[in-house]
């Protein structure tokens, strides 16, 4: 074990499976010599050589669609999306190619890809380096959707995306690659070598797709959240005095749909956190499935704090980003009625 | 048959010349001597343009003169105008990174040994010919006389900010100056620009459009689709690829410039495409003016390539030394743009050392007194700056009733 951040986990993660499996490769902008602009792939053009770790043209479009052609080919291309925001021009290759080829070749060709993106905001980056566009994922036939929130669970699930034979979106939020921000501001971020899920093993361990993890337990009510709104849920049940349980999805598709029922069947109250805008976001996904699996045993209505639906704004952004403060407020919502 | 042989491949990853602790390495290069390209008709068909897209029009020698063909006519009082916003934005730029560094903003980006591309270009173009820039041209809003303590309330986000606070530092925006609202999002701006010479077109008023983007954001579909629509409706537009040799990290060769020029991408769209000292004023201003005036005559599109290089890092997220040799841009076989100038100035007899020096200072304390004041109205993260209900307007002309009650839920 040794203590990781998020980025040298994720790094860890691509050594490992590039290290085991020969078909593994990765690339995107930045990511070859220079080791991405987030340093997730640093020192592996140097170990792997520029033929399995190289710099792409900056067309997210060519990225996602040569990747495919691997796939297809055999390969577990696994490619960098440089931020989410600029994920677009590749969408429709992502869409309309890489979800659908398993199905309309009726199984005679897969796409075994990973595609990597930082998302989320916190950092100042204004509407083109913050946004949160999993909805734009999860809505797609097709594809698998993950988001870490801890170095541990980053690599277990990274390494366990490469080796899914679907196309896996691998959403990574960086406002937590280098400690678990929780969304108090005033107070210091702690680095992650605080922070138990730091232990990562050096070597090769999978966490499956599709199984939640309750990160603390309660009798109250149920707190859904993923990515950083994990550590922004923790720090508004620790603020709140209200013995919230709070589950980090992890995969948001497939779904763990029993653990999400398990704990609002316990609590009869559940608050739903994510960073992404409100309307269509996946939190009324989440909405959808607590009541047609809970309805009898809800207590309250159903909470969503999201990001407002707006472009992500640059000055206002502590305004925007999901603070604890707003979760407890949507808490005491919720156990007052 | 076919007879396949194992290993018969291999990938091509193309790798620059010189890495850190490599000495610089431009060695490959060659370029035409200033003077030497003739200057075509501005009605030449694009068949017959052909070879400017391989070659460099250079007017400015290193010692300062002008030569051939491509020498402008333009008058000492206007280049000493183009000399001052040239000093006015590396004096600019300067502070402003600074500014990101002592913590006053979150971001900035700096067009330093880029100067010579704007300045020409605005200096050629008409006032309200119409630009669609990338975040490096700065130096069109200084050319045109736009605020600099506008642009520092942009850059602080603060209360003044004609953005509302919304955007990331740099990203301009101005209808009264023609200057199209910058995007993050690489290569979108360049088929709006054709759009926009379309309809300029349509209407008839005469005005033109002229895009710019990076060398690395050629490789981005948009930039394919804009030449493809500009070739297609012979739009009124220039598209400025400014090949600054670096795109973050990756060289230009990761965009395709070891195959041929980014010129060349005009010759497969039939569109006339010009390759130009970026760091020579009057070459790009003698490029520029050439196609507007073809555009102007309603001949067309033009493509040019500006030949120039990143001084700077990237940005102030970005640590260059990590991937290129520190000293390159030193090494730079075409100079800096303002020091050649001067050299044209003083050869002129128009210009002094000492002239440029009180210039210089000028141009510094021009860049402080917008400084002071701007920071007297704020900098990034003063409390109060944005009234929270301002998060909501201008997602749609009317708010919907869904952002009334996130507005009401935010406290507003
Ligand atoms: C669609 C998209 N992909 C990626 C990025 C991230 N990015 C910002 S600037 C940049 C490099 C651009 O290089 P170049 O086009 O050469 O312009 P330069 O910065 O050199 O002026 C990259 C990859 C982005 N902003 N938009
Ligand atoms: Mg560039």
């Amino acid at each position: 074990m040794t203590s990781m951040t998020m980025i040298q986990a994720l790094n860890s993660a691509l050594d490992v499976m590039m290290s085991r499996d020969s078909k593994v490769l990765t690339f995107g902008e930045d990511v070859g010599y220079f080791g991405g602009v987030f340093r997730v792939t640093e020192h592996l053009q140097q170990k792997y050589g520029a033929k399995r770790c190289f710099d792409a043209p900056i067309n997210e479009c060519g990225i996602a669609a040569t990747a495919i052609g691997m796939a297809a080919y055999g390969l577990r291309p696994v490619i960098e999306i440089q931020f989410a925001d600029y994920m677009y021009p590749a969408y429709d290759q992502i869409v309309s190619e890489a979800a659908r080829i398993r199905y309309r070749s009726a199984g005679d060709y897969t796409v075994p890809m990973t595609v990597r993106m930082p998302y989320g905001g916190g950092i100042f980056g204004g509407q083109t380096h913050s946004q949160s566009p999993e909805a734009l994922f999860t809505h797609v036939a097709g594809l698998k959707t993950v988001i870490p929130a801890t170095p541990y669970d980053a690599k277990g699930l990274l390494i366990s995306a490469i080796e899914d034979d679907d196309p896996v979106i691998f959403l990574e939020p960086k406002r937590v690659y280098n400690g678990p921000f929780d969304g108090r501001r005033d107070k210091p971020v702690q680095p992650w070598s605080k922070h138990p899920a730091s232990e990562v093993p050096e070597g090769y361990y999978a966490i499956p797709l599709g199984k939640a993890q309750t990160v603390r337990e309660g009798g109250d009510l149920t707190v859904l959240a993923y990515g950083t709104m994990v550590h922004v849920a923790l720090a508004a049940a620790e603020d709140s005095g209200i013995d919230a349980e709070v589950i980090d999805l992890r995969t948001l598709v497939p779904v763990d749909v029993e653990a999400i029922v398990k704990s609002v069947t316990k609590t009869g109250r559940c608050v739903i956190v994510h960073e992404a805008t409100r309307t269509s976001g996946y939190g009324a996904e989440l909405t959808a499935l607590v009541q047609e699996h809970c309805f009898y045993q809800l207590e309250a209505p159903i909470e969503r704090v999201t990001g407002y639906d707006t472009p992500y704004p640059h000055a206002l952004e502590w305004e925007y980003f999901p603070t604890p403060p707003r979760i407890i407020k949507a808490m005491r919502r919720v156990m007052e009625s | 048959m076919t007879v396949r042989r194992a290993n018969a491949f291999d990938l091509h990853v193309p790798a620059p010349r010189a890495r850190p602790g490599d000495k610089p390495d431009f060695s490959d290069w060659s370029f035409p001597e200033p003077g030497d390209t003739p200057r075509p008709e501005v009605d030449a068909p694009a068949a017959e343009l052909r070879d400017f897209a391989y070659g460099l029009i250079r007017v400015l020698d290193l010692g300062g003169s002008a030569q051939g063909p491509w020498a402008p006519r333009l008058g000492a009082d206007a280049l000493r105008r183009a000399m001052k916003s040239m000093l006015l934005t590396r004096a600019f730029d300067e502070r402003m990174h600074r500014a990101q560094r002592q913590g006053k903003t979150s971001f900035y980006m700096q067009c330093q040994g880029e100067e010579a591309i704007s300045i020409a270009q605005a200096t050629a173009l008409a006032p309200d010919d119409m630009c669609f820039p990338s975040y490096r041209q700065q130096g069109i809003l200084i050319a045109r006389g736009y605020p600099l303590v506008d642009m520092m309330h942009q850059i602080y986000s603060n209360r003044l900010d004609p953005m509302k606070g919304r955007q990331l530092p740099v990203m301009y925006s101005s209808k009264k100056y023609g200057f199209f609202t910058i995007s993050g999002n690489l290569a979108t701006q360049v088929p709006q620009a054709v759009g926009w010479a379309m309809a300029s077109a349509y209407s008839g008023d005469g005005r033109i459009a002229a895009a710019w983007l990076g060398e690395g954001s050629t490789a981005e579909g948009d930039f394919h689709a804009a030449m493809t629509f500009a070739g297609v409706y012979r739009a009124p537009v220039i598209v400025n690829v400014v090949n600054n040799q670096w795109a973050i990290s990756s060289f230009q060769g990761i965009a395709g410039g070891e195959n041929t020029t980014f010129a060349a991408r005009g010759v497969g769209y039939g569109v006339p495409a010009l390759r130009v000292d970026g760091n020579d004023f009057l070459a790009v201003y003698a490029v520029t003016q050439w196609a507007a005036e073809r555009a102007r005559s309603n001949l067309g599109p033009t493509l040019i390539e500006h030949f120039t290089y990143r001084a700077g890092p990237h940005s102030t997220s970005d640590d260059p030394a990590r991937y290129r040799p520190a000293d390159e841009a030193r090494a730079w076989p075409l100079g800096d743009p303002i020091e050649r100038l001067k050299a044209h100035l003083v050869g002129l007899g128009e210009w002094s050392e000492e002239q440029h020096r009180i210039a210089q200072e000028e141009a510094i304390e021009i860049v402080r007194a917008a400084g002071r004041d701007a920071e007297k109205v704020g900098v990034l993260g003063v409390e109060g700056a944005h009234e929270i209900g301002s998060m909501f307007e201008d997602v749609y002309k009317d708010m919907p009733w869904h952002l009334k009650r996130q507005r009401e839920e935010a406290g507003a």
